[in-house]
């Protein structure tokens, strides 16, 4: 470390703040009060008086949200399918798209246009774009299909509903990322494999995937973290309630509005944060990785 | 000139079927925000007419969307040119000295970025009632700044990397210092990276949802994607209304994405072909 050694004291405190005070926001902002979600988990607290009104109850919480909390496992069941559902279908599709414009057919810039245009909406914006498609007596659905069905109310269906909406947006970014990995591969790999007399299909899943193996990882953790932080589109269409629970949801649900409820809530954040944290740490790996190259 | 193959014309009847119903939902929208009420209840939505620009104008003032605008704007600007000030920073110092803790660093700054919103609200919330900072822009630049200085300084910094050691060793004989490095070397030699962020960064903070909806109480502060709800009544709902103040919702972000469409689509890549 050649450099290091000639830093003056000037050098040496300016590199301090210019580090120092990017990592107080995030401490002071993100990664303390993840610690004291944690810790408020085993309280119970209505959120009067000062941190001496606070009873310490350890576990209770989370015994309560497990067994007496009727929203709870729907939230939980809900935001799985979700995963399940962004994996499922707009997952492959976006990238089945990439595969299709990365082919430099004429016109496809238009195409990619047409696909990501949702990904720069916000999916509040979304869940008000689709409601005029979705609404009973007005909706673009039932007029076309001759039904009667309220696509946002009705708490069999308003999942599917919600989560149509959210894969249009979910199928461009999937896409846009794909396109760009695309783009990377070295070209010869694919030449090579076309001299070998490897379909084209073949040549993609045993040449190419393997090589977009970062990219695979990057999709993972987003499409994860999207159905973990779920929240918007479901906030604007019944605040994630009647079908439509998901964890996010519950967790503004106990501390906005009158009874706020910290200890439960902190719990309910909590355990958001241990799932998450596996996610986290499969990223971690996967970036630190790419700095030891 | 290639002859005809079956399989190209199959692919492009395959990509505008699919092109065209993505838009759907947009054209849709784009549509009826152009039609009268009146002409829609009588005629139904499946008609063609009754078009006018009232629900724009209407949209605007039920909704007050000047003075949201601003609001937006209050939080999105220094939000945005905070995250890439503070960023820049950070990515400078880890791309360009090596200590040990080099890694541990960025794994906070990133793993950060990661951590849901939601799993924070409650201390956050307490915290900004105690010093004063819930209901203001102020708490709201601050928590979105501290949220995408992770994604940021990745990127960032795996840019960093990339410029020659030997540059700022000539810097260093010709005797700057390290802000005089940082600020005539570095910063602009990424500007690429900071076109593209920007750009992405504008339109993911002002379409930032959840946090402008639990740390605001105070309707008049709420930026423009929160308020749209004032136009969605709460027994019926106009929707040719509710059309019109989606578009003009989304058309801050339409323009940006069309007039930087280049910087914006090489910046949601940028840190995935990294990772």
């Amino acid at each position: 470390m050649p450099a290091r050694r000639r830093l003056t004291l000037r050098d040496r405190i300016v590199v301090t703040l210019m580090i120092g005070v990017p990592l107080i926001f995030v401490i002071l902002l993100v990664w303390l009060p993840a610690l004291s979600s944690v810790a408020l988990s085993f309280s119970r607290w209505e959120g009067f008086g000062g941190i001496g009104s606070i009873d310490w109850i350890g576990f209770e919480n989370y015994k309560n949200i497990a067994t007496i909390y009727p929203p709870f496992w729907p939230a939980i069941w809900h935001n799985l399918i979700w995963v399940g559902f962004l994996f499922l279908i707009p997952t492959p599709l976006g990238m089945f798209l990439a595969v299709l414009l990365d082919k430099e057919i004429r016109g496809s810039r238009l195409y990619q246009t047409a696909f990501y245009l949702p990904v720069i909406l916000s999916l509040a914006l979304t869940g008000f774009i689709w409601q005029l498609i979705y609404s009973r007596d007005q909706g673009l659905l039932n007029a076309l299909l001759g039904t009667q069905i309220d696509w946002y109310g009705d708490p069999n269906v308003n999942l599917w509903s919600v989560l149509v909406a959210t894969a249009w947006k979910h199928t461009g970014y999937i896409m846009l990322i794909y396109l760009a990995g695309l783009k990377a591969v070295d070209p010869g790999l694919r030449e090579a494999a076309r001299v070998d007399g490897a379909s084209e299909p073949r040549t993609f899943f045993s040449i190419v995937f393997p090589v977009l193996r970062p990219i695979n990882l990057i999709v993972l953790v987003i499409t994860i973290i999207e159905s973990l932080r779920a929240f918007d589109i479901v906030w604007i269409v019944n605040k994630g309630r009647n079908g439509l629970e998901v964890i996010a949801a519950l967790v503004a649900q106990n501390i906005i509005g009158e009874a706020s409820r910290i200890g439960f809530g902190s719990a309910l954040a909590t355990i958001m944060l241990l799932i998450s944290s596996v996610y986290v740490v499969v990223h971690l790996r996967a970036t630190t990785r790419g700095d030891d190259r | 000139m290639k002859p005809l193959r079956w399989p190209r014309v199959v692919l492009h009847v395959f990509l505008t079927v699919m092109a065209v119903g993505w838009l759907v939902p947009l054209l849709w929208g784009l549509f009826n925000s152009l039609r009268d009420y009146d002409y829609t209840g009588t005629h139904g939505y499946f008609s063609f007419g009754g078009f006018t620009f009232q629900n724009y104008v209407d949209a605007w003032q039920r909704a007050e969307f000047g003075e949201k605008f601003l609001n937006s704007l209050y939080i999105t600007v220094p939000a945005v040119v905070l995250t890439l000030f503070l960023s820049s920073c950070a990515a400078f110092v880890l791309a360009r000295f090596s200590f040990k803790l080099n890694l541990t660093l960025l794994g906070v700054f990133v793993a950060a970025n990661l951590l849901p919103p939601q799993a924070l609200l409650i201390p956050i919330y307490r915290a900004f009632r105690e010093v004063d900072l819930l209901n203001s822009y102020t708490g709201l630049v601050l928590i979105n700044t501290a949220f995408q200085l992770g994604f940021c300084t990745l990127v960032l910094s795996n840019y960093m990397k990339t410029i020659p050691h030997e540059l700022y060793e000539s810097a260093e004989v010709d005797g700057a210092g390290v802000s005089r490095q940082f600020f005539t070397l570095t910063l602009p030699l990424v500007r690429p990276a900071l076109a593209a962020l920007t750009t992405l960064q504008v339109t993911w903070i002002y379409n930032e949802f959840f946090w402008a909806t639990v740390l605001l109480s105070d309707g008049d502060k709420f930026p423009i994607t929160s308020s749209l709800n004032n136009l969605r009544g709460e027994f019926f709902t106009d929707y040719n209304l509710l059309s019109a103040g989606s578009i003009i919702v989304a058309l801050p972000t339409l323009l940006v994405f069309f007039i930087l469409q280049r910087q914006f689509v090489s910046g949601l890549t940028l840190g995935s072909t990294k990772g």
